[in-house]
């Protein structure tokens, strides 16, 4: 089958499939990591990270070991992880703090400002042999919006923040909660799931499986006496979809229960009402109402393509995650707080995210049972395609798959070799006043 | 030299972990949930932060008797997904420590195997449990669970979706 004819995607009839060799085949598997992870911008970790001079931390990010580390000068650098003397790891833990990487192998030692600074018996080289050149080798591009710093693997790429695109303006909703910056939470959540890297995206901005998939989550939270919308589960969760250009997308929705920037919730509790009510203020003093609604009243799940998810729900969870094999990946969830947060508010957002998140929750096991479950039904190989055509013909609600469609047609251009391709749907009259949000 | 049939403490202990390993082998959640005080918390850390304190740091699991309860009846139903049908399991308890900590309250730490299997694959949950436990006539409640996990990721199993 050819790349083009991957996707059925019919706009006026709204029909829209993706045909599933594009979750199971080793060939556009291979293909995905040169036009799509050597390509694009992809996540590679949090500022905050890295605090202190000397701080570092490794990564896998797009296949390919790194790590990042806070200099003695105060700057973040990015490193490839590997000696450039005979190719070991240099960085062997996880995190830690230190002035000098030695590489055990040959003991070559390096500073983090990845340069070369020491070379057992250097006389043995001859006079060409210059340390400057045989410092640590960086990725050809790294930036960072707001905190998160990306990679690019690609010299010519566009910069970061265009290649955000409308995903941009979502960050800025997301960081401006916090008033000193937000922080990630010591403690990550890492899990394989056995399953193409593709069906996370689609599972995190998922709104039409929420009610069927999680209710256990939804009976729990109901008898809490928490969801105090007096809505019925099927009607409650409308909220919007949008594609925000470059394959990124976001699921925007009233809040179902609390949030603790900024809509106080009776499971939190009392004594956290006039913290919330504080935090709300000062989001109403700087951005006015109207922004506060939406950074308060109302909840999204964000697809930074290709790879990165911030949901900001209940709690907000960063999770990157690396394709390990078509069938296959390294999935790692952070918990983003504001940095100010006083410790029984951030004790009630911890509260708050495990609920629902992470593979301990009430939730994501489920997902990880679904997608895994999706993986294996997809070797039934006479069923060839996967529908994703919800909400196609009309203003697509968050229970719709307009975001998915959003982030598919994207990796369809991509696979073909194209960086920018119209990822909406055909133009629909907005007619329906379901649509709660304010922001437009 | 005397003999005596009085179980040690350690004995004791041991009787007690025995019978909550075999609670939830068989799945038998409600009576495990029994086994705790109303005060308890159970407590699974991130791989990558096995000192992590929940008030604090991000962990998988941070249980009051309220969420515990909850789990088991989410566990119980048909709608834990990766939970049903059911996985078999089966718990290996060892290298048990006993310290009394006054109050009528023991501390205690074993070393847990957890052996899960399900659609075809089966692999293990390592680990060691630290337990508080208060005395309850002849018996004791939980107060305190907290499960360490070895492994550095879950990397078998998705997630921790049964009672480690």
């Amino acid at each position: 089958m050819e790349i083009k004819d991957l996707i059925i995607d019919d706009r006026q009839r709204g029909i829209f499939r993706v045909h599933r060799s594009s979750m199971t085949s080793d060939d556009l598997f291979q293909r995905e990591r040169e036009q799509i992870f050597s390509r694009c911008w992809i996540y590679l970790g949090h500022e905050s990270e890295v605090e202190n001079p000397g701080d570092y931390r490794r990564r896998t990010v797009a296949g390919r070991p790194l790590f990042f580390a806070r200099g003695r000068d105060g700057q973040v650098r990015v490193f490839l992880n590997s000696c450039p003397h005979r190719g070991a790891l240099i960085c062997r833990r996880d995190a830690g703090n230190t002035d000098v990487l030695q590489c055990f192998y040959h003991a070559w030692s390096f500073n983090t400002n990845g340069e070369l600074i020491g070379v057992p018996d250097q006389e043995a080289y001859g006079p060409n042999f210059d340390r400057d050149e045989l410092g640590l080798k960086e990725p050809p591009r790294v930036e960072s919006y707001r905190g998160f710093y990306f990679v690019n693997f690609n010299p010519y790429a566009e910069d970061l923040v265009t290649y955000l695109a409308g995903a941009r303006e979502y960050l800025d909703l997301i960081v401006d909660q916090a008033e000193e910056g937000m922080r990630m939470v010591a403690g990550s959540n890492k899990y394989t799931m056995k399953a193409n890297w593709k069906l996370l995206v689609e599972n995190s901005l998922d709104g039409y499986h929420l009610v069927p998939t999680h209710q256990t989550y939804l009976d729990y939270i109901s008898g809490l006496g928490s969801d105090d919308s007096g809505q019925t589960a099927s009607s409650r969760i409308v909220g919007k979809a949008r594609a925000l250009g470059n394959g990124h997308c976001v699921i925007e929705s009233p809040v179902r229960s609390g949030r603790p920037i900024a809509h106080w919730h009776p499971l939190f509790g009392e004594e956290a009402r006039e913290p919330i009510a504080r935090v709300r203020q000062r989001l109403v003093d700087k951005y006015g109402e109207e922004r506060t609604f939406r950074m308060a009243d109302t909840s999204r799940n964000l697809i930074i393509y290709p790879n990165l998810v911030i949901n900001d729900i209940m709690a907000i969870t960063v999770r990157y995650f690396e394709p390990l094999a078509p069938d296959n990946m390294e999935v790692t969830a952070w918990h983003l707080a504001p940095r100010e947060e006083s410790e029984s508010m951030l004790a009630t957002r911890l509260d708050s995210f495990l609920t629902f998140l992470g593979p301990g929750g009430f939730a994501t096991p489920d997902d990880v049972e679904a997608l895994e479950s999706c993986q294996i039904g997809f070797r039934a190989t006479e069923t060839q395609w996967s529908d994703i055509s919800r909400g196609m013909l009309r203003p697509a609600k968050s229970t719709d798959e307009l975001q998915m469609r959003g982030f598919w047609r994207q990796w369809h251009a991509n696979m073909q070799g194209l960086s920018h391709t119209n990822v909406q749907d055909a133009p629909v009259e907005e007619t329906e006043a379901a649509l709660v949000l304010a922001d437009d | 030299m005397t003999t005596t049939n009085q179980p040690t403490l350690r004995e004791q202990v041991e009787d007690f972990l025995f019978r909550e390993a075999a609670l939830l082998d068989d799945w038998l959640l409600d009576d495990w949930v029994d086994l705790f005080t109303e005060d308890a918390r159970y407590v699974v850390p991130t791989t990558d932060l096995p000192d992590g304190d929940p008030k604090r740091d991000l962990v998988f699991i941070d249980d009051d008797i309220t969420r515990l309860r909850a789990r088991a009846v989410r566990l119980n139903s048909r709608h834990a997904h990766r939970e049903y049908p059911w996985s078999r399991t089966r718990r290996f308890i060892s290298n048990v420590r006993v310290r009394e900590t006054g109050n009528g309250e023991l501390s205690v730490n074993s070393n847990v195997l957890v052996y899960r299997f399900r659609a075809g694959e089966g692999a293990p949950y390592v680990g060691s449990v630290d337990y508080v436990l208060r005395r309850d006539g002849k018996d004791f409640k939980i107060a305190h669970r907290r499960a360490v996990l070895d492994m550095e990721a879950l990397s078998w199993h998705g997630a921790v979706s049964i009672i480690f």
